[in-house]
C-alpha cells in the first residue's frame, strides 16, 4: 500500500492524470475511472486507509487526499467532454450532405395586377374619406343612360358600344354597364349628402381589338356637398394622380370636355415624356389623358331627386387597365384577361405586399 | 372633323402662328388628333421630267426611264407605271426620300438587272389619294425641279380635331374659328349673310305630309337653280376638299360638301329634271319600301322614317343620305338645293336601323344651326351660282319653324359657385358675347339667350362651362377636398372586405389569381347550369363571349387549357367576380372558384409533387370558408355537388342545411371538353351564401391554458367501406367529451389483412385535463366509450 505523504501522492495522482490523458475513447477513460476512483479504485482504497489513522494524521491526509480525487474528477470529466465531442464531430462528418441542391420549391402565385391597382386607388381615396359603393354588372337602360342624362338617341349614347340583354315583355332591354357611372345614380337615389364615393368595378363595351377589350376595369368617384366644386375636383385629382404614381411634381392638366352627366366636364392629363418608343410618367413635353370628370349635371342631381340649387359636387372616372399599364408599364391590354402563367408571375404581385398610405402605394416586383 | 390651315384663316384673321393655334385648341376642348403638313411629309419630292421610257430588257411591265429633275445629269429609273412615257411630267423621289404611301426610304439599287435611282410617284405613294393605276401626269408647262408640293398647293397643313357630340358648331370650320377668336386667338372674320334674292319662281315646291308629326322637319328651304353648269370644281375647292379626306366629283356635288365642312350645314342636291312633278313631299316612308341611295345599295324603309320623294318614291332619306335617282350628274343643267332642319333622334333612329352612316347624318343628329334654312341661302345660293353659273329662284319655303331660342337666367357669382374661378362680370358678359350669346342685364343678374347654332345649350351649368373653358380651365383654383375626419373611416365595410381579403388567402395557397371575362359561350354556360335566354346578349363580339357566366369555373378551366397548350399542365388559379343567375341585381352573386390542374409541384427531387386531389379542392374550399369566418370544424359534407363534378369524388361543404361550397374532381366529361389532360379538381363558393359574422369588437375571449399533461390514444377501427369517415369521427368526438383537445385520423387502409367491403381507419385523439392529471382509469373509461360509440353508431370494430 502507498503511503498517504506528499510525494506519494503526487505520484499516484500524476500517473492517474496520465493514464486519462493517454485513453484514446471513452471505453478506455472508463477504466481509467474505475482504476482511480471505482470501489476498488486506487483512490478509494486510500480513502479506505484514512479509516486507522488517529485523528490529526487523518484530517491532514483527508485534506490532500481530497484534493487529488477532486483533480482525477476534473482530469477525467475534461477528458469526457473532448471525446465526446471528437465522438460527434466524427459523426457529423458523416453524415454530410450537398446543400447546393436544390431547396423545395416555393409558391409562384400571385395576385393580379388589377387587384393590386384597385386597392392603390382605394387607399389613396380612403384618406381623402371616400367610402367604397358597388352596383350590379347587368343594368337598366335608365341607370346606365337616361338618369345619367343620356336620352335614348342620344350621339353619346354611339360612343359607348353598349352590350344589350333581349327586351322583356316590357320591351325594356337591360345592358352590361357601359361605365361605373350608374353606381352615381343609385349611390344618390339611396343617400343623403355628404356623398364621397368610390366606385371599382367591371364595364363592358362591344369593342375588341389591340387597344380596346370588351370587359374592363373602370373606377368611378362622386363627392357631393355644400360648395363643393370644381376647384376642389382639381385638388382632388391632382393629389391622386401624384400619390398614385408616386410623383410628387407629376403636371396635371384640365382639359375641357364633354360628358352628358357632367357639365363642366374636364379630361384630366398628366405629364410625361416619350422617346424611343418609352413613356415616363412625369414632367415633360407631352401629355396622356388618364381620366374623364366634371361637376355632376344639375339634371342628373334632379333625376335622383337632389335639389341642384342646394347640393353639388363632382365626378370622375378612370380605367383601371390604362392607369395600371402606366404605372407597371404593361404593355398589351388583352393579356390582362389571358391568364398566362408567365405574365402572371412576371406582372402579378406578392400577397402580403398591400398598398397602404403608410407603407407606400408602389408594389415592388415579385 | 378635318380642316387646313388656311381654311381656317378663311375665317380667322389672326397673326398668331399654327403652333400657338394647336396648343389652344385642346385647351377649348377641341382635341387635336393630327396634324399633317404634306409639304414637310413631301419636301424631296420635285418635279421632273421623263426624257426617254424604254422597255426593261428583262420585265415585261417594266420600262426603264431617264428622268431629268432640274439639276446634273438625268437619273436613271426603273418605273412600273403603265402610263410612264417619254415627254410627260411627273413626281420624282430621289434616293434617300421617304415614301409615305409604302414606308419605304428609298435606296439606289437595280431592278431585274437595271440600276434605279429613285422613284417616279403615283398619288397613292404619296398617301394624297388612293389613286394608283399610273404615276402622276403634271400639266407640260410644270417647272421641273422645284419642289411638288407647293406647286401642288399642299403646303398648307391638315389638323384633325375631336368633336364631343355637344359642339356640333365646330363640325364646321367656321365654328372653330369663332371659338379660336372667342379666346382671344384672332377675329372671326364676316360671313356674307345677305338674305337670298330670286330671279324666278321655282318649278319645285315642297309638301309636307306628315301627319300631325310636324316637328320632324320643322324647316327647310329650296331654291332652283337654272342654266347651271356642272365641271369638274376649281382647283382651291378640289384641294380643301382633298386634304380632308372628299373625293372631287364635280362642282354641284362638291359644293354640297364643302359647306357641310366650311359652315356644318349638310345639303341635298336634286336634278329637277328627274325629278317626277313638281312637288317634294316631305313624309314618313311606306313600310316596306326601297330606298337607292347614293353609295349604290339599296334599303328597306319602314315607316317611321322620314324621308323626301317625287311622284315617283323616295330621294331623300332625310338627313341620312340622297338618293341616285334624282341626285345631280355630270350632265344637270337645273339643281334644285335642299336646306334643312331635320328632328335629330328621327335622324339617328333611321341611321340606326339601316346602319346608314354619313358625314349628313353625323352633323344632323348633334344639331344644326336652326335658322340656316333661312340665314344660310343667300350665302350657299351665291356659292352656287358664282362657281356653275346660271341664275337662282326665289327660296321656298316649308315647315312649321324651329323653337330653339330659349332663355336661361345666370348670375355672375354662378362663376365662381361651380368652378370657384373668380372673374369680373364684364369679362364674363363679353366671352359670352363673343361666342354669340345674347346677353341681356335684369334686375337680379343676366338673362341669356344662346346662339341659334348652340342646341347644346340648356342651362346656367352649361353657361359655366363656356365661360370657363374660354378663359381656361388653367385658371381654376387648386382646392384640397375638405377633411371630414382626421383619421378617416375605413373605405371598404366588411362585406367589401372580404373579397380583398379572399384573394391574399388563396394566393398564400399557392393559386395565382386570374381575371376572366363575365360571358362565355353558350356550351359552357350550358355545362355549368346556366345560358338563360335572358342572359344572353343580343350583340355579342363573338358567339365565344355571349352568354353571362353561371359560374368563375369555366372560364378558370378554359385558362388551364391555354396554359396547358402552352406546355404548362400544373396550374392552380382562382378568381373572385361576379357570376349571374338572372338579370335583375339581387341575381349577381360574387362567386370564389378555384382550379388545380396536373401536380401540386414541379418535378423535383424532394419528392413533392404528386397528382391533385378531390382534397386538395376541399382544403381551398375549406381555406376560402376560414377566411369568410366558418370555422372548419362548423362544417359538414354532403355529396350533392353539381353534375360537373366526379359523381362520387365530389361534395359540398354544408353548415347545418346552409350549402356553402362545392368541391371535387371534375366530371370527365367537362375535362375532355376543356381539352385537360391532367387530374383536374375544383372549388366554388358564392360568397352572398356566407353570412357576415356578427360584429363583436376587437376583443378576443379569454383564453384557458391547462397545466396539466394532455394524453394521447390511438384507435384503428374497422368498419364497412361506405361508412363516411365523417361519421366515425363525429362519434368519436361525441364520446370522448369535454377533454378532446384535438383529433386527428392518420390513416386509411384497405386491401391485406383487411375483409373486402371493409376499411379501416386509425384516429388519435389528445385529452386536455383542465382540473387534474388524468388517471390511467379514468382515461381507460373514456377510451371504452369511444369504442362503444363508434361500435354503436358506424358498426366498427376495435382492430385487434
Amino acid at each position: 500500500m502507498q503511503g498517504l505523504d506528499a510525494q506519494s501522492l503526487k505520484f499516484v495522482s500524476d500517473e492517474i492524470v496520465q493514464a486519462v490523458d493517454a485513453a484514446e475513447n471513452l471505453d478506455e477513460l472508463e477504466a481509467v475511472r474505475v482504476n482511480a476512483l471505482g470501489k476498488k479504485g486506487r483512490i478509494s482504497l486510500l480513502m479506505r486507509a484514512l479509516g486507522g489513522m488517529d485523528a490529526d494524521a487523518r484530517k491532514a491526509a483527508g485534506q490532500a487526499l481530497n484534493i487529488v480525487k477532486d483533480q482525477v474528477a476534473a482530469a477525467l470529466e475534461s477528458k469526457q467532454s473532448a471525446l465526446a465531442q471528437a465522438a460527434l464531430n466524427e459523426k457529423l462528418a458523416t453524415e454530410a450532405i450537398d446543400v447546393s441542391l436544390p431547396s423545395r420549391p416555393n409558391s409562384e402565385a400571385r395576385l393580379h395586377p388589377l387587384s393590386r391597382t384597385i386597392e392603390e386607388v382605394l387607399a389613396i381615396f380612403a384618406e381623402m374619406g371616400f367610402q367604397v359603393a358597388e352596383g350590379p354588372d347587368i343594368e337598366s337602360d335608365y341607370y346606365n343612360f337616361t338618369a345619367l342624362n343620356i336620352p335614348p338617341e342620344h350621339p353619346a349614347r354611339q360612343e359607348h358600344d353598349t352590350f344589350y340583354l333581349p327586351a322583356n315583355a316590357d320591351g325594356q332591354r337591360k345592358v352590361l354597364r357601359t361605365h361605373t357611372s350608374p353606381v352615381q345614380i343609385r349611390t344618390m337615389e339611396a343617400s343623403e349628402p355628404p356623398i364621397r364615393i368610390i366606385v371599382p368595378g367591371r364595364t363592358y363595351r362591344s369593342d375588341h381589338d389591340a387597344t380596346h377589350s370588351p370587359m374592363f376595369h373602370q373606377c368611378e368617384g362622386l363627392v357631393i356637398g355644400n360648395g363643393i366644386h370644381m376647384g376642389h375636383l382639381k385638388g382632388c385629382l391632382i393629389d391622386f394622380c401624384r400619390a398614385f404614381f408616386g410623383v410628387d411634381d407629376l403636371p396635371v392638366r384640365f382639359r375641357p370636355s364633354y360628358f352628358p352627366f357632367t357639365e363642366p366636364s374636364a379630361e384630366v392629363d398628366i405629364g410625361c415624356t416619350r422617346d424611343g418608343g418609352g413613356l415616363k410618367i412625369g414632367a415633360g413635353d407631352d401629355w396622356l389623358e388618364i381620366l374623364g370628370s366634371g361637376m355632376v349635371n344639375p339634371r342628373v342631381l334632379a333625376n335622383c331627386g337632389y335639389d341642384p340649387e342646394k347640393y353639388q359636387g363632382f365626378a370622375f372616372g378612370m380605367g383601371i387597365e390604362r392607369i395600371a399599364m402606366l404605372k407597371y408599364g404593361i404593355p398589351d391590354l388583352r393579356t390582362f384577361y389571358d391568364s398566362d402563367l408567365r405574365w402572371m408571375r412576371h406582372y402579378g404581385f406578392l400577397p402580403f405586399d398591400a398598398p397602404s398610405i403608410h407603407a407606400g402605394l408602389v408594389g415592388g416586383a415579385g | 372633323m378635318k380642316f387646313t390651315r388656311d381654311w381656317l384663316f378663311d375665317h380667322l384673321q389672326t397673326d398668331r402662328s399654327l403652333d400657338e393655334i394647336l396648343e389652344a385648341l385642346p385647351m377649348l376642348g377641341l382635341e387635336v388628333e393630327s396634324v399633317v403638313d404634306r409639304a414637310e411629309v413631301l419636301a424631296p419630292f420635285t418635279i421632273a421630267e421623263v426624257l426617254s421610257a424604254t422597255q426593261h430588257p428583262n420585265a415585261d411591265k417594266l420600262r426603264v426611264c431617264m428622268v431629268s429633275t432640274g439639276t446634273g445629269e438625268p437619273v436613271q429609273v426603273v418605273c412600273g407605271a403603265p402610263n410612264a412615257r417619254a415627254g410627260m411630267k411627273g413626281v420624282f423621289a430621289p434616293v434617300e426620300a421617304f415614301v409615305p404611301g409604302i414606308e419605304l426610304t428609298l435606296k439606289a439599287g437595280e431592278i431585274r438587272g437595271e440600276v434605279s435611282n429613285g422613284m417616279l410617284c403615283s398619288e397613292r405613294e404619296m398617301q394624297l389619294s388612293d389613286e394608283h393605276d399610273g404615276i402622276i401626269e403634271l400639266p407640260a408647262d410644270a417647272p421641273v425641279g422645284q419642289p411638288f408640293a407647293p406647286y401642288a398647293g399642299l403646303d398648307d397643313p391638315i389638323i384633325e380635331i375631336a368633336i364631343t357630340p355637344n359642339r356640333a358648331d365646330c363640325l364646321g370650320v367656321r365654328g372653330v374659328a369663332r371659338d379660336l377668336a372667342a379666346a382671344g386667338y384672332g377675329k372671326l372674320k364676316p360671313l356674307d349673310t345677305a338674305p337670298h334674292q330670286g330671279t324666278f319662281d321655282s318649278p319645285v315646291r315642297w309638301q309636307l305630309d306628315l301627319g300631325g308629326q310636324d316637328h320632324l322637319c320643322p324647316s327647310i328651304t329650296g331654291i332652283a337653280f337654272d342654266n347651271v353648269t356642272n365641271p369638274a370644281s376649281p382647283e382651291w375647292m378640289a384641294r380643301r376638299l382633298t386634304a380632308v379626306g372628299q373625293r372631287p366629283i364635280s362642282a354641284l356635288v362638291d359644293i354640297t360638301n364643302y359647306v357641310m365642312i366650311d359652315l356644318g350645314r349638310p345639303l341635298h342636291a336634286y336634278d329637277i329634271d328627274k325629278i317626277n312633278g313638281d312637288t317634294l313631299y316631305v313624309r314618313l316612308a311606306k313600310q316596306g319600301e326601297t330606298f337607292a341611295a347614293l353609295n349604290e345599295k339599296i334599303y328597306d324603309l319602314s315607316s317611321d322614317m322620314l324621308v323626301i320623294g317625287d311622284a315617283d318614291g323616295t330621294d331623300d332619306l332625310a338627313g341620312v343620305m340622297g338618293g341616285e335617282r334624282t341626285g345631280v350628274r355630270a350632265e344637270t343643267t337645273r339643281m334644285f338645293l335642299e336646306i334643312a332642319i331635320f328632328d335629330p333622334i328621327s335622324v339617328a333612329t333611321t341611321g340606326r336601323q339601316l346602319n346608314l352612316h354619313s358625314d349628313a347624318r353625323y352633323r344632323f343628329e348633334r344639331g344644326l344651326d336652326a335658322t340656316a334654312p333661312q340665314t344660310m341661302a343667300g350665302h350657299i345660293a351665291r356659292l352656287v351660282t358664282s362657281i356653275c353659273g346660271g341664275q337662282a329662284s326665289h327660296a321656298v319655303e316649308a315647315g312649321s319653324g324651329v323653337d330653339w331660342q330659349r332663355q336661361i337666367d345666370l348670375t355672375p357669382d354662378k362663376l365662381t359657385q361651380l368652378t370657384g374661378i373668380e372673374l369680373p362680370a364684364d369679362r364674363q358678359q363679353h366671352i359670352l358675347e363673343q361666342l354669340g350669346f345674347i346677353v341681356e342685364t335684369t334686375a337680379t343678374g343676366w338673362r341669356v339667350t344662346p346662339p341659334s347654332w348652340r342646341g347644346d345649350i340648356d342651362g346656367a351649368a352649361d353657361l359655366v362651362e363656356e365661360i370657363a373653358r374660354i378663359h381656361g380651365f388653367d385658371h381654376l383654383p387648386v382646392m384640397a377636398l375638405p377633411r371630414t375626419q382626421e383619421v378617416p373611416q375605413p373605405a371598404v365595410n366588411a362585406a367589401q372586405l372580404r373579397p380583398l381579403q379572399l384573394r391574399r388567402a388563396l394566393v398564400e395557397c399557392g393559386l395565382m389569381e386570374a381575371v376572366t371575362f363575365s360571358f362565355l359561350a353558350p356550351k359552357e354556360a350550358d355545362l355549368f347550369g346556366g345560358g338563360a335566354a335572358a342572359l344572353t346578349l343580343v350583340n355579342p363580339i363573338s358567339a365565344d363571349l355571349s352568354v353571362m357566366r353561371p359560374s368563375a369555373l369555366p372560364n378558370l378551366l378554359q385558362t388551364a387549357g391555354r396554359n396547358q397548350d402552352r406546355g404548362e399542365v400544373d396550374c392552380a388559379m382562382f378568381e373572385v367576380g361576379p357570376v349571374f343567375l338572372g338579370d335583375q341585381p339581387t341575381d349577381q352573386r360574387t362567386a370564389c372558384a378555384g382550379i388545380r390542374h396536373g401536380h401540386t409541384a414541379p418535378r423535383e427531387w424532394h419528392g413533392q409533387r404528386r397528382r391533385v386531389d378531390v382534397f386538395d379542392a376541399k382544403s381551398d374550399a375549406e381555406m376560402a370558408l376560414g377566411v369568410l369566418g366558418v370555422r372548419k370544424a362548423s362544417l359538414q359534407v354532403d355529396k350533392s355537388a353539381p353534375n360537373y363534378f366526379h359523381p362520387g369524388r365530389s361534395g359540398v361543404l354544408t353548415q347545418g342545411r346552409t350549402k356553402l361550397a362545392s368541391f371535387g374532381e371534375l366530371h370527365p366529361n367537362i375535362a375532355s371538353h376543356f381539352g385537360l389532360r391532367g387530374p383536374i379538381v375544383g372549388f366554388e363558393l358564392f360568397l352572398d351564401d356566407v353570412p357576415l359574422a356578427k360584429a363583436k369588437g376587437p376583443a378576443r375571449s379569454l383564453l384557458k391554458m391547462s397545466a396539466f399533461q394532455p394524453v394521447s390514444r390511438d384507435f384503428a377501427f374497422v368498419l364497412d367501406a361506405d361508412v363516411a369517415a365523417s361519421d366515425l369521427l363525429r362519434a368519436v368526438k361525441s364520446a370522448a367529451g369535454p377533454l378532446l383537445s384535438d383529433i386527428q385520423l392518420f390513416d386509411v387502409y384497405q386491401g391485406k389483412g383487411i375483409e373486402d367491403g371493409k376499411k379501416s381507419l386509425a384516429v388519435t385523439i389528445t385529452l386536455t385535463p383542465q382540473k387534474a392529471t388524468l388517471t390511467e382509469q379514468e382515461i381507460e373509461k373514456i377510451s371504452a366509450a369511444v369504442v362503444a360509440l363508434a361500435k354503436k353508431n358506424c358498426g366498427a370494430i376495435l382492430r385487434g
